[in-house]
């Protein structure tokens, strides 16, 4: 982790652009399928650059996908970027019969994951692309938690053969990793800072939150494990099962459902290993609204000023 | 493989005959399973056998060289008519024709809807339908890429042109000029629950191909001769145009079984024991002629 004062605020939108652009120099391989959102997706800077390597399908999701199999038969590396909400909602099926089940290398990138799409309202919002994509066998499910880590997840992407889901988030992020010594494992989650009586657990947008609400647990002498996990899937259980025989107590916080996503996952993992007090924090089985990203982070309860309470109950249960 | 114009006498009696074979593995594989789909199975085995027969260039060089890349493609989507594409594979000796029998069993590679990854000759999964025609159009644009002749053959239901995704494959093929993209079209008029057009009719489906910038032809699907020709003049049509050809087949689903034709019971139900011996008798006196 970087120092808090040198923490600097970027788009992963961008980042994922950019990186695109600098993999497909190297891969000649890899091409790029939009949907009629290259310039929200910044697919737009891999077009620019590579106009014969990428394909806008469209307001088309379904047949993006379609082409992406396709294309990924004949040796391409597609990667298909579109919002969430339409990636993992509208071509689902293309997504677990046309790509998973083949096992077909394909790319998707999700955009605007999360409440925190804003002012476009709940039909923008995705709140369960994790849990969708979690579920289709063969899936790789990737979200990453700032430029650094957006840029390691694409790369990881296109050496990973198998189908990968990426949610990236709209709105700009804090720089929270160093890009000299960020490292990303396949299927491994990272413990970023030790304590004694809870465990936080996040991804995304929230991980800032995070750490956010370990610092007001700590002016309470309350210390904090920060689990991040990059990948929900595949789920790291042996980071979690240490942390939690330790801690005994669980916080997950994600800008996603409460139900199907990370907190699931981390809910799966302890009930089957380790039965463990757990509080998942996301939005609880409703609808967004159009708002500013920061007022629906506090109607929806995302930022550690409104959990730092839920986590002080957890922890005061026997 | 278009060194000549038409067929012969004797390369049209020749194709009758692995139709026919095709059309028993069909009926066996179907019964054996006590499942499957017969009907647009039937509607499909002409073209199919025309198309692996006389214009794909494929089967020798890809069962030697599993990832030959100057293969042509053909992508099944309306997967239910599986058993006949694995018939024909199985009679092109893209695998021993002994394991059509564990059509639909458990462990075959003969999945109920093609499953990519185990059987050579199955390009993609498909049986969700609607989707082949994407696929297709992602080879076509992956093999534009890398320089290559190869056609990509996509194959459709008249009933399965209902899903929207077809038609967001339609725009992109003719948007990305896709003229290595040929889509055969099985109009056998039936779906599940009955006629095409008083369930969602499809209406001039040649009109609206061209409407949307395609190059478009109808032909009879059972007759050897115009599928061939048929084919032949879509490359040509292609390259002319610089578009994707759509052949529009009229087509009998469950053809070549009487009782079976026409039928829309018959599109995805086993023939019982004394049904399928029936079935059979009429195509055996096909066969011997």
């Amino acid at each position: 982790m970087v120092n808090e004062s040198d923490i600097k605020i970027k788009s992963t939108r961008e980042a994922f652009g950019k990186a695109l652009v600098e993999f497909g120099r190297e891969n000649q391989n890899i091409v790029a399928i939009d949907a009629d959102l290259s310039c929200s997706t910044q697919t737009k800077l891999f077009a620019k650059e590579f106009p014969e390597r990428f394909f806008n399908a469209g307001i088309a999701e379904q047949d993006a996908m379609g082409v992406a199999a396709g294309l990924s038969t004949c040796g391409k590396i597609p990667f298909v970027a579109t919002f969430s909400v339409f990636a993992a909602g509208r071509a689902w099926d293309q997504i677990r019969n046309g790509i998973c089940y083949p096992n077909f290398n394909v790319k998707i990138v999700g955009t605007h994951g999360g409440i925190t799409v804003g002012e476009d309202g709940a039909t923008h919002q995705a709140l369960e692309d994790v849990a969708l994509m979690r579920t289709i066998p063969n899936m790789t499910v990737l979200v990453p938690s700032d430029e650094v880590e957006v840029r390691a997840a694409v790369k990881f992407a296109i050496e990973h053969n198998g189908p990968v889901y990426i949610r990236i988030s709209r709105t700009s992020l804090p720089t929270l990793f160093n890009p000299e010594n960020y490292h990303l494992e396949y299927g491994r989650a990272q413990l970023l800072n030790t304590g004694w009586n809870i465990t936080l657990v996040s991804n995304g947008e929230t991980l800032i939150e995070a750490f956010k609400c370990a610092e007001l647990l700590k002016n309470k002498g309350i210390t904090a494990d920060i689990i991040n996990y990059p990948f929900v899937k595949p789920f790291d259980k042996d980071i979690l099962l240490k942390s939690a025989v330790k801690t005994k107590k669980v916080m997950v916080i994600e800008n996603h459902s409460v139900i199907g996503g990370l907190g699931s996952a981390v809910c799966e993992c302890l009930s089957e290993n380790m039965p463990t007090w757990v509080k998942r924090i996301g939005t609880n089985d409703v609808f967004g609204q159009s708002g500013q990203s920061s007022e629906l982070m506090s109607k929806y309860g995302l930022v550690a000023e409104e959990f730092v309470s839920e986590a002080l109950k957890l922890i005061e249960i026997k | 493989m278009f060194n000549h114009d038409k067929l012969s006498k004797s390369e049209i009696k020749e194709l009758g005959l692995i139709a026919t074979m095709v059309r028993m593995h069909v009926i066996n594989m179907i019964a054996n399973a006590k499942s499957g789909h017969p009907g647009g199975s039937l509607s499909a085995v002409d073209i199919l056998v025309t198309l692996y027969g006389k214009c794909m260039r494929h089967y020798k060089e890809w069962s030697e060289h599993p990832e030959f890349e100057d293969r042509d493609r053909f992508v099944l989507s309306k997967g239910h008519a599986s058993a006949a594409l694995y018939a024909v594979l199985a009679e092109f000796e893209y695998f021993p024709v002994e394991e059509l029998m564990t059509f639909r069993k458990l462990g075959t590679r003969l999945q109920g809807h093609p499953s990519y990854g185990y059987l050579p000759g199955v390009e993609v999964s498909s049986g969700s339908l609607g989707q082949g025609l994407s696929m297709a159009c992602g080879m076509a644009l992956g093999l534009k890429l890398d320089k290559k002749d190869s056609y990509v053959y996509c194959y459709c239901g008249d009933g399965e042109m209902q899903e929207g995704q077809i038609w967001e494959a339609i725009m992109g093929a003719s948007q990305h000029k896709l003229d290595n993209l040929i889509l055969f079209v099985d109009r056998n008029n039936l779906q599940i629950d009955g006629q095409v057009d008083s369930i969602k009719s499809l209406g001039d489906l040649k009109a609206k191909f061209e409407a949307f910038d395609w190059a478009a032809m109808e032909i009879d699907g059972h007759k050897y001769q115009e599928i061939f020709q048929a084919v032949s003049k879509a490359h040509k049509l292609g390259k002319k145009h610089k578009c994707p050809v759509a052949i529009i087949c009229d087509t009998v689903k469950g053809k070549g079984v009487s009782f079976m034709e026409n039928n829309p019971d018959w599109h995805g139900k086993a023939p019982k024991e004394e049904e399928t011996e029936r079935a059979l008798q009429e195509l055996r006196g096909d066969y011997n002629g």
